[in-house]
């Protein structure tokens, strides 16, 4: 067993993320600092605009999507949030999710086509996934830091790779399931390759890769208290305060205002699934 | 030239097809090559040719290869040997830019399944073929309206498939193929997935818009009934073979092998059998210039109390009666053209033995079978019609 000497993966890893540092550092930076006045201004304009507002458009899509029980607990729990004085720490949580998840269709949707269609980049592809879903968040927490700097850019980053896996997996699962006999319905009639894949393959994978997008959502919002320890504010960062200074109660609000965030998010999405017509 | 003319073609699916084929030419039958190769043969060495505007079906149990070749002749599947030659161009050879173009043209498919998009309403299903051709919009939707009008649907038009029944659902499918006028249609076992009745009504429905419209269709099927009657021809399928090739009546009267026997075993006769297979010659006819006395002498040697009168020419002019006969010869006239009585119904060479039953039981005397041109083609006699029920042939 001992003859073999220590296979130092350890130093590796510095190693290769040294080099990157300082191979690529600046670039990272620039990236970083594009991404953050993103996030910014979206940030500032869910704060800019008036709460009421934006309570109305949540109500209106949960009622439209979700029902009106639904739509009932938003406006509820919205209020509530505004009125405990976490209104601007919910839109900062909320710009952040909404940078990540639309980040995560960007990348994770094409992904999941490619190794839909390419047994060789499914090859590639899913051992990476089930990296990225054991690894726990605090091993990459830290590289995130040194690539991206502490703040909303590492944190919306290390979200993305806790939170891509599902719209990955679940957009090539949608596409396998569909039918074959709808396959040879595309090709029968001559039909290209973005037109098997926009026409058929894409709608009728709509309600599995929307359970994936969903999915991604609800890990976002679970990513947020870790994102907190690396500078990203919101929600995530009042309950890491709270628990730092052992004020149970505000601990306790805030953590009810990422579960009311998360509910309305859920039930609105997952309805987006659902109805195929 | 024919329309499709497929020679010597096999399918062997798998990663190396040679080695089957290498055994297939030795004469191995396809479990052994499947054994040795690990490859399984779909196809085996089939030819035939089908002319434009025909309905050739082909026919097979699950698992006999008839699946596999229709898919061979829009290049789902691509042959491993052989060719398939559409209008001439061989399209197991074409690349995937002209394959494209005859599939967006030339020819379209119909499914077991239906195969429609769930996503997408009646009218936009039908589109599909149209907008996959780049049509623009305003002509497309003209087209569509009018082939769901041609299967009776177009009050349809925006609902989804979902709400609608199978009959219905396949009407939808049909539309669509017929949609971007190709000339050849493939039907895989399109009525095998709807109710008896709705399949029967299908049937009929596509028989008399094969009337108007005379594409050319290959028609999957395992059931032999329905073999019959929609197709001009018929090949039956077995492990992969065409193990015969024929006319309806053809396989029926005369199975090639045993397996086909066994399999026609089973198929009502009576929708399947003509008159022209069961009628027996009219041995004895008299002509309208003959004598009473004639007429009499012939009925009392062939022991019969009546007679079919035709012309020189073969027409078919009625029928006299032994007693009218002797009437007239005691009045001593010497022409029977006075007796002929033309009440008699008759019935036409392709009149199905359903159709004859029902006249045979209900008419006292033979039954004349005459052609279009009313020329006296044979006599049915009850003995002749149950005989070709049972599955024997009259030889008269």
């Amino acid at each position: 067993m001992d003859q073999i000497p220590r296979i130092p993966i350890n130093k590796w890893t510095d190693t290769g993320i040294d080099y990157l540092q300082a191979k690529w550092g600046s670039s990272f930076e620039i990236f970083s600092e594009h991404m953050e006045e993103l996030i910014l201004s979206l940030q500032d304009l869910l704060i800019a605009l008036p709460p009421g507002l934006i309570i109305i458009i949540f109500a209106l899509l949960a009622w439209r999507f979700a029902g009106k029980k639904v739509a009932m607990f938003a406006i509820i729990g919205f209020y509530l949030i505004y009125n405990v004085n976490l209104w601007e720490y919910t839109m900062l949580t909320l710009a952040m999710v909404i940078s990540a998840v639309v980040l995560c269709i960007i990348i994770g949707v094409p992904l999941g086509i490619l190794a839909a269609k390419r047994i060789g980049a499914h090859r590639i592809i899913w051992p990476i996934l089930d990296f990225m879903q054991t690894l726990p968040a605090f091993v990459y927490l830290l590289p995130a830091v040194t690539f991206f700097g502490l703040g909303v850019v590492p944190a919306v980053i290390a979200t993305l790779i806790f939170a891509m896996p599902p719209v990955i997996r679940l957009t090539t699962l949608g596409l396998k399931q569909v039918p074959e006999e709808l396959i040879e319905l595309g090709h029968s009639f001559g039909s290209t390759f973005s037109q098997m894949l926009f026409k058929i393959e894409l709608p009728l994978a709509r309600p599995t890769i929307m359970a994936g997008i969903n999915q991604c959502i609800m890990l976002s919002l679970s990513m947020v208290v870790i994102a907190a320890m690396i500078g990203a504010k919101g929600l995530g960062g009042e309950v890491w305060r709270a628990i730092q200074r052992m004020e149970i109660g505000n601990g306790f609000e805030a953590g009810l205002a990422i579960v009311v965030l998360a509910i309305v998010l859920d039930r609105i999405t997952q309805s987006f699934g659902k109805s195929n017509n | 030239m024919a329309k499709i003319e497929v020679k010597n073609l096999s399918k062997v699916y798998g990663n190396s097809p040679e080695k089957a084929i290498e055994l297939m030419e030795k004469g191995k039958n396809n479990e052994e090559i499947r054994k040795r190769t690990k490859q399984v043969v779909g196809v085996r060495n089939v030819s035939f040719s089908v002319e434009d505007g025909e309905c050739f079906v082909i026919m097979g149990l699950s698992g006999s290869g008839k699946s596999s070749l229709l898919r061979c002749l829009n290049g789902l599947n691509r042959a491993s040997t052989g060719s398939i030659l559409l209008d001439g161009q061989d399209i197991s050879r074409v690349n995937t830019q002209e394959l494209r173009e005859i599939r967006r043209n030339k020819i379209a498919m119909i499914f077991q399944r239906f195969a429609l998009l769930p996503h997408r309403t009646v009218r936009d299903n039908v589109v599909y073929g149209l907008e996959v051709q780049g049509i623009e919009k305003e002509k497309r939707n003209e087209k569509v309206m009018h082939y769901l009008k041609l299967v009776g649907l177009e009050a349809w038009a925006d609902y989804y498939p979902s709400s609608l029944s199978g009959g219905m659902q396949q009407r939808v499918g049909l539309a669509r193929a017929l949609a971007t006028d190709p000339d050849i249609l493939l039907m895989d076992e399109p009525f095998s997935a709807l109710d008896p009745l709705i399949r029967q009504e299908m049937q009929e429905e596509l028989i008399e818009l094969q009337k108007k419209l005379q594409k050319t269709i290959i028609f999957i099927t395992h059931d032999l009934d329905e073999a019959i009657k929609i197709g001009d021809r018929i090949a039956l399928m077995k492990d992969g073979e065409i193990v015969q090739l024929g006319e309806a009546e053809d396989i029926l009267l005369s199975p090639a092998t045993e397996y086909v026997g066994r399999f026609v075993q089973n198929v009502d006769r009576s929708k399947a059998l003509t008159a022209s297979a069961v009628m027996v010659k009219a041995r004895s006819v008299v002509y309208p210039k003959d004598g009473p006395l004639v007429a009499l002498h012939i009925m009392e040697r062939h022991s019969m109390s009546g007679l079919f009168v035709n012309d020189r020419k073969g027409v078919y002019m009625g029928h006299i009666t032994a007693d009218d006969a002797l009437r007239i010869a005691e009045s001593k006239e010497r022409q029977i053209d006075s007796i002929i009585r033309q009440e008699a119904p008759t019935v036409s060479p392709d009149t199905t033995l359903a159709d004859i039953l029902e006249i045979v039981a209900y008419t006292q005397i033979p039954v004349a079978v005459v052609d279009e041109d009313n020329i006296l083609k044979g006599v049915l006699v009850r003995g002749s019609v149950i005989a070709g029920l049972a599955g024997e042939r009259m030889d008269a």
